[in-house]
């Protein structure tokens, strides 16, 4: 606890000059339901999120975690402060730019793979590219190079199905690399799989996927992996408490 | 993105001969209730269709329906000839009458005189003789169906008592040319077989000319049944209708009005058509329900599928593309399918009693009945999607 920064802290001069910073929050708050049913998600979340860094998103159940990260991946409207990522405000977009702008420059990585189970692993793979309107076979093409990346290069013609957990995960990653994302956004990636899949999950997830001064967020509960991290955001009801980082980590690792 | 919705929805072959199975047999329900429907409104008029030629029909003013004979006397054919703008008009009687068979017993027949020097209204298609063979002596044409059932004779060798009649229960063989039948006392010979649509008066049909049907018929002040008329070239049916109405008092209707006001008449006052529509509503409601479900369930099924497409980014537009292609498929399919099966039962029953009338109408209502509850469906499922809630992106 000795290395716990404050939480709250004012606009960074990384944040000022958009440099080296992915996205920020200030201020930012979602509600869910009305009335007497209302829940307060988010109290005022303050994150400043590095490129090239791999950021962790730990707390609570209920605490708002999946609430942040979809907040920060444009598929969430928040109610209140102000978000940016790469510079660019979701909210002040258009539907369909949202849309694109979040095909463009987000990756997904699922607790459950979220894998279409009659496509095979390639073509899995080359989804967000045909998204993006690349032809099919060119997408599948690149499908097959992303999968060598995560080590199944061999297997680019099985389903789902025919794939063990942590090889459907590592699909799941060559998906949210293939068009080159530049954030990439994982909701708990290594809680459906054993520990020693998930910590090799983790390790292709910062070898490959923090390349070319990408951001990773990774929201988990599993302080097992905590190490794989270059910050740590704790938070609890709605907040981010404190944010962690260098020999801290450890220690917070160590801690559990 | 269209080859990952058709992946999506062949990728799994059982679930999808699932769907296709659904949609089937919701196109064929529908196809075949909604036939048996019309085949039954078809009865109701089966007589006007069977005689075509005119082009109005002119009747006492009470008369409700095509069986409902409120006859006129003879001398109206003679006001309706004057009438200007009328080329022909001619006699028509029809009536039941008591026919005697050859084993004592006895069967109503309804009967048709036509005029005896054109015989216009004559039925559409013969079997066996010909028309022109009603000018012979006592000459009659008998259907088909009533010929090979109620007015069947016994077969050869039978054996009489006292009286001279055959055991009921002795076989019998189908009337034929050269029979001959007693009609109230009076000879009549079958020189021919025709084939009559099916009404709901299930009895024999019997041809013959107006002057003999006359003389079968009991003797009344009255026998004109109708006056079938054409109008000359040139002169509008429906305003000759009003000129004679006019001038005689008596109604015209245009073949297609009678048969509106026939099979009206058989929809407000019998209850056949209000409890078959009941069934037919069902069988759409079931068969509509059945597809729906059967698309809903499959979509509902995608939805953490389409959720993720989305969050990946791909634009509502392009997802209700991917999902109405893949309605589009099923419901072709489906529909193909199922509107085959049904048509056969239409094979299947053209000589049998069903009443089962295929026509096209139906086949495109039912296209678009079960395309429109597809989508419907898949819009419904969507929903959450479309407003995509990070539930369904990020939940287990
Ligand atoms: N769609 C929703 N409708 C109403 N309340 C919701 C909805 N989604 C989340 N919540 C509530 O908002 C709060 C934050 O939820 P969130 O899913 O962000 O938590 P979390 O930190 O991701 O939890 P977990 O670790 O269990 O996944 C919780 O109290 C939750 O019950
Ligand atoms: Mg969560």
């Amino acid at each position: 606890m000795s290395t716990a920064a404050p939480s709250a802290q004012p606009a960074s001069s990384q944040a000022a000059s958009g440099k080296g910073l992915a996205a920020y929050c200030r201020g930012v708050t979602k509600h869910y339901g009305s009335g007497s049913n209302q829940v307060l998600a988010l109290r005022g979340i303050d994150l400043e999120i590095p490129a090239g860094k791999l950021t962790m998103l730990v707390g609570p159940s209920g605490c708002g975690k999946t609430t942040l990260i979809s907040v920060i991946a444009g598929i969430l409207d928040r109610d209140a402060g102000e978000c940016s990522v790469f510079g660019r405000d979701f909210s002040a977009m258009g539907q369909r730019e949202r849309t694109r702008y979040r095909g463009e420059n987000i990756g997904f990585v699922f607790q459950q793979f979220n894998l279409l189970p009659t496509l095979n692993a390639a073509e899995n793979v080359a989804v967000p590219l045909m998204i993006l309107g690349e032809g099919r076979a060119a997408a599948v093409a690149k499908g097959k190079e992303y999968l060598a990346q995560v080590g199944l290069g061999d297997r680019w013609k099985s389903l789902p199905s025919q794939l063990s957990g942590g090889q459907q995960q590592r699909v799941a990653i060559a998906r949210a690399l293939v068009h080159s994302p530049r954030l990439i956004v994982c909701d708990e990636p290594t809680s459906a799989l054993d520990h020693e899949t998930g910590g090799r999950v983790m390790a292709l997830l910062k070898d490959v996927a923090l390349k070319n001064d990408r951001a990773l967020v990774i929201v988990t509960h599993d302080a097992r992996i905590f190490s794989y991290a270059d910050q740590i955001a704790k938070m609890d009801d709605g907040r981010v408490d404190q944010v962690i980082t260098g020999s801290g980590i450890t220690a917070e690792a160590r801690g559990h | 993105m269209f080859f990952v919705a058709l992946k999506m929805l062949t990728g799994d072959r059982a679930k999808f001969f699932g769907i296709i199975f659904g949609i089937t047999f919701a196109s064929m329900l529908i196809t075949q209730q909604a036939s048996i429907f019309v085949g039954i409104m078809t009865r109701t008029f089966g007589f006007l269709t069977d005689t075509n030629q005119p082009d109005l029909w002119v009747m006492d003013p009470k008369v409700q329906f095509v069986d409902d004979i409120k006859p006129m006397q003879d001398t109206m054919l003679l006001r309706v000839r004057g009438v200007e703008g009328v080329r022909w008009a001619m006699p028509l009687y029809k009536g039941l009458i008591q026919a005697r068979m050859e084993n004592g017993t006895f069967q109503t027949c309804n009967v048709v005189g036509l005029d005896d020097a054109t015989l216009i209204g004559g039925p559409g298609e013969m079997v066996e003789g010909s028309l022109e063979d009603l000018r012979l002596a006592d000459s009659v044409i008998v259907d088909q169906v009533g010929a090979a059932t109620r007015l069947a004779k016994p077969a050869p060798g039978a054996p009489r008592d006292a009286e001279g009649n055959i055991p009921k229960d002795w076989p019998r063989i189908p009337l034929t040319v050269g029979d001959t039948l007693e009609l109230n006392d009076r000879r009549a010979v079958v020189v021919g077989i025709c084939k009559v649509s099916r009404t709901f008066q299930s009895q024999p049909v019997v041809y013959t000319t107006y002057s003999r049907a006359t003389r079968y018929a009991p003797q009344q002040r009255k026998l004109l049944s109708f006056i079938l008329v054409k109008a000359e070239q040139g002169v509008d049916p429906s305003i000759l209708s009003d000129r004679i109405t006019h001038q005689t008092g008596l109604a015209a209707y245009l073949t297609k009005d009678f048969i509106v006001k026939t099979y009206m008449y058989f929809i407000k006052y019998t209850g056949i058509p209000i409890n078959f529509g009941i069934s037919v509503m069902l069988g759409f409601l079931v068969g509509t329900a059945i597809a729906g479900q059967t698309f809903y369930n499959f979509t509902l099924d995608n939805l953490k599928q389409f959720g993720a497409l989305k969050a990946m980014g791909a634009s509502n537009g392009r997802l209700l593309a991917m999902i109405l292609l893949q309605a589009l498929v099923v419901g072709v399919l489906g529909y193909g399918i199922g509107v085959g099966v049904g048509s056969s039962f239409a094979i299947l029953s053209k000589n049998s009693e069903l009443a089962f009338r295929l026509v096209w109408q139906t086949l495109v209502v039912t296209g678009v009945a079960v395309t429109f509850i597809c989508i419907l469906a898949s819009l419904l499922s969507i929903q959450k999607v479309i407003r995509l809630e990070p539930a369904i992106v990020f939940k287990g």
